[in-house]
């Protein structure tokens, strides 16, 4: 056979190839390897090859006590660093039994809700790369460097924390962090309606974005898509609203939710879900109450036998941290659900029809960070 | 006749975008953020809580905290600290005591987790502000902490 014999067929139809997208890819945000069926531009399969970056997190935390598990899931999702620490640390506060004072919950969710937003701040920066537009990126980071020097007064470290313990907090918070908080708000306010002037309103984002991908609220559910990519559809499953740990029952917020579906609707609900953690760090930021730091814990946490659960809403969808204990030190199973991996079974789905560069688009409102999806 | 109502539409939604970047860009000097690292080494000054490297002061008489008790060495999830202790007698009370010989911190293996210096009964080490710890050869990562010569401090007990 004739080499154009192979490419274009009696009919005039062109065959089907394969490209890998990844490993080393700018648009897959890290290792992620996608194994493109393309017809033409045209994408007809995905399937998505993972184990780049496994490290065996969670066999791992069979041989770590439950204080030294908290800094592994620093390391999962390392956008949405606070959230899992605190999924782990509620897991071991339920198997103990014990209540972390007010003064620990409220600023844990202060932290949260930072992390949320440094986490948003990332992705809308990254969206318009991805998009095409460089400027989105150095505006968001400007930003995120006040949130990431907030941390580091007073977590110690900017990205991977280790902040929530077992039982409480590290330390107590800084002297300066209520005042940078404030300061980063005030801020904030005046710069997220420019996020909108650049990128929400321009055309090209628009054209790229509006009606592209549409995810319906049935496929949502039974892909078992969370987060803002499911509240974009419609799916009500915000945990801090449904299943409130934390000081989130006693602040007031709105579940930000879309009707469309569409790759538009997953980026404006992430923008709206900014001035909701504000609006949730405004009131509580000035009234922290007082209390105990840290609960008092054996020097060596021993869980009973049993089997705990907490999931937590980080920046991407649910996290849930499930220990089975045996009485131990360490844990004889632990399993943590990480919203990306399922956010990540919906792609295949969504991409099918559409154009390559659409595939970037509808990857990038859902937010992978891959050694989530791996652990 | 919505052809060119797109065009006009399309290019106020760029103009309106440029007007954002044009305030940045005739305002460059009033928001800069950015740090001329290298060059403002000598200025730079880090937070106080943060995280660089494990260190154990010692006081002015070359005299640590550290009993030797090891319990950084358990604390520690990765294996970054190894504790090399032995026992003397103690020449006042007669009876045989811990003391450490070389306190061993693998640079390269830490995390920075801060899990050793909250397990340390005596507050004997503590994190350091430096970052700058790129070296030529990995071995130069793994450290004795206790200088050479060091002893522990009077009156301070396990
Ligand atoms: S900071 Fe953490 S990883 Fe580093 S030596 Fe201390 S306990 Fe080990
Ligand atoms: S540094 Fe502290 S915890 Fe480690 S052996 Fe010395 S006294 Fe014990």
């Amino acid at each position: 056979m004739k080499t154009e014999e192979l490419i274009i067929n009696p009919q005039g139809k062109t065959e089907e190839y394969f490209i890998n997208m990844g490993p080393q890819h700018p648009a897959t945000h890290g290792v992620l390897r996608l194994l493109l069926t393309l017809d033409g531009e045209i994408v007809r399969k995905v399937d998505a090859d993972l184990g780049y970056i496994h490290r065996s997190i969670e066999k791992m935390t069979e041989f770590d006590t439950y204080r030294q598990i908290v800094h592994l899931t620093d390391r999962m999702d390392y956008l949405s660093a606070h959230m899992n620490n605190e999924a782990v640390c509620l897991a071991v506060e339920k198997g103990l039994q014990i209540e972390v004072s007010d003064r620990v919950k409220v600023i844990r969710t202060i932290m949260t809700e930072l992390t949320r937003l440094s986490s948003h701040q990332l992705w809308w920066g990254v969206i318009g790369m991805d998009t095409g537009a460089l400027t989105t990126f150095m505006y968001a980071f400007r930003d995120r460097e006040m949130i990431n020097d907030i941390f580091e007064e007073t977590c110690g470290a900017r990205l991977t924390m280790n902040y929530f313990v077992p039982g409480g907090l590290m330390w107590d918070i800084h002297p300066n962090f209520q005042k940078r908080v404030k300061d980063f708000i005030k801020h904030f306010k005046t710069k997220l309606p420019e996020y909108d002037t650049l990128l929400s309103d321009n055309v090209i984002f628009r054209k790229r974005t509006e009606g592209i991908g549409i995810l319906s609220k049935e496929d949502a559910i039974s892909f078992g898509v969370t987060g803002p990519g499911a509240r974009a559809s419609g799916v009500r499953c915000d945990l801090r609203k449904k299943h409130p740990y934390s000081a989130y029952d006693r602040v007031e917020f709105k579940e930000i939710l879309g009707t469309k579906g569409d790759t538009f609707e997953r980026y404006r609900v992430r923008i709206l879900e900014m001035w909701e953690s504000m609006h949730i760090i405004e009131q509580l930021i000035d009234n922290i109450p007082e209390g105990e730091i840290l609960e008092k814990t054996k020097a060596v946490i021993k869980l009973p036998k049993g089997e705990f659960y907490q999931r937590v809403e980080t920046a991407r969808g649910e996290f849930g941290a499930n220990i089975i204990s045996d009485g131990k030190k360490s844990p004889y199973r632990m399993k943590f659900r990480s919203p990306g991996f399922s956010n990540l079974s919906v792609i295949d789905h969504l991409a099918k029809g559409w154009k390559v560069a659409d595939l970037v688009a509808i990857m990038a409102t859902f937010d992978f960070v891959i050694p989530d999806i791996d652990r | 006749m919505s052809y060119f109502g797109d065009i006009g539409k399309g290019i106020k939604t760029l103009l309106s975008g440029m007007k954002v970047t044009g305030k940045y860009f005739l305002n460059a000097r009033k928001e800069i953020i950015t740090q001329q690292y290298p060059e403002n080494r000598d200025t730079l000054e880090m937070f106080e809580r943060f995280r660089g490297e494990v260190v154990m002061p010692h006081d002015e008489n070359n005299e640590h905290r550290c009993t030797g008790c090891q319990a950084c060495e358990i604390a520690c999830p990765n294996g970054s600290i190894e504790i090399v202790w032995d026992r003397k007698v103690d020449e006042e009370t007669g009876k045989k005591k811990k003391y450490i010989v070389n306190h061993i911190y693998h640079l390269s293996m830490c995390t920075m987790c801060n899990l050793c210096i909250v397990a340390c009964p005596t507050d004997a080490i503590k994190m350091a502000k430096k970052f700058e710890n790129a070296v030529f050869d990995r071995t130069a990562l793994t450290k004795v902490l206790n200088k050479p010569g060091s002893k522990l401090m009077d009156g301070v007990e396990e």
